[in-house]
């Protein structure tokens, strides 16, 4: 669960304060717990609930912007941006520690609540649905989020490969 | 004939399968011929698979199982109320 909050977060003091106060919630709310079959499920959603407490807490001290991370274009419309050239399968590059350490960063490095709906579709695999209600708005506006937090993730690696980390 | 610009407002529906037929044509047919979107197309989806593979790493996998502790200790608190 700690990698759950770790994820949403993107760091660990965070974190650790994530789950204290999930777990305190579970207790609180431990007549809503349906049966040991589910509690995995249950808890995992109090995290996610809690982490995304803690979001909105930071966004009333004030989110990054994503723009300068999303794709450029010129006058006519046409892409003017580098173009990362891959030299190695997905799976060899991934078997590199520095390699996914440079990922981690990246997804670190995104905007709240960009990170968090990247998280909760990509990772989580929760629904569009699922996000737009757990971020009480609606599909729609998960679905601009996720396609700038994952451009934005994109032109974060890619700035690591035009320097050779990558 | 889409822009590149036109043409990023439909990757999401474009990889989730969800464009409706005439898009996903008019989609296709700017892929087909533009170089640029094809490589940021395969950017894109790399940084996605990354993202996901990275997190299927064992030291950031979510565990299976809540601690027994806490489950015992939830279930006490569940039959005290």
């Amino acid at each position: 669960m700690l990698a759950v909050a770790r994820r949403l977060l993107g760091n660990d003091d965070d974190a650790r304060e994530c789950i204290q106060d999930a777990y305190l919630a579970a207790f609180t709310k431990a007549e809503m717990f349906e049966g040991r079959s589910a509690y995995r499920t249950w808890l995992h959603r109090i995290v996610v609930n809690t982490a995304l407490g803690m979001l909105r807490k930071r966004k009333q001290r004030g989110t990054p912007s994503v723009d300068g991370l999303l794709p450029e274009f010129d006058g006519n419309g046409c892409r003017i941006e580098p173009m990362w050239q891959f030299e190695e399968s997905l799976e060899k590059s991934m078997e590199r520690e520095d390699v996914r350490n440079t990922v981690r960063t990246a997804i670190d490095a995104l905007p709240d609540l960009y990170r968090a709906v990247l998280v909760m579709r990509d990772i989580e695999e929760f629904s569009a649905a699922e996000v737009a209600a757990l971020l009480k708005t609606n599909i729609p506006v998960v679905k601009t989020r996720l396609h700038r937090a994952r451009a934005a993730l994109k032109k974060l690696l890619e700035a690591q490969w035009t320097r050779g980390e990558l | 004939m889409l822009t590149c610009a036109e043409f990023e407002a439909f990757v999401l529906d474009y990889l989730e399968g969800s464009l409706p037929a005439t898009q996903r044509a008019i989609f296709k047919m700017h892929l087909f011929v533009c170089k640029d979107c094809q490589r940021y197309l395969a950017a894109y989806v790399r940084s996605v698979a990354m993202g996901k593979a990275v997190f299927k790493d064992p030291s950031m996998a979510v565990p299976e199982d809540v601690p027994e502790d806490l489950v015992q200790a939830i279930l006490a608190a569940k039959k005290a109320e």
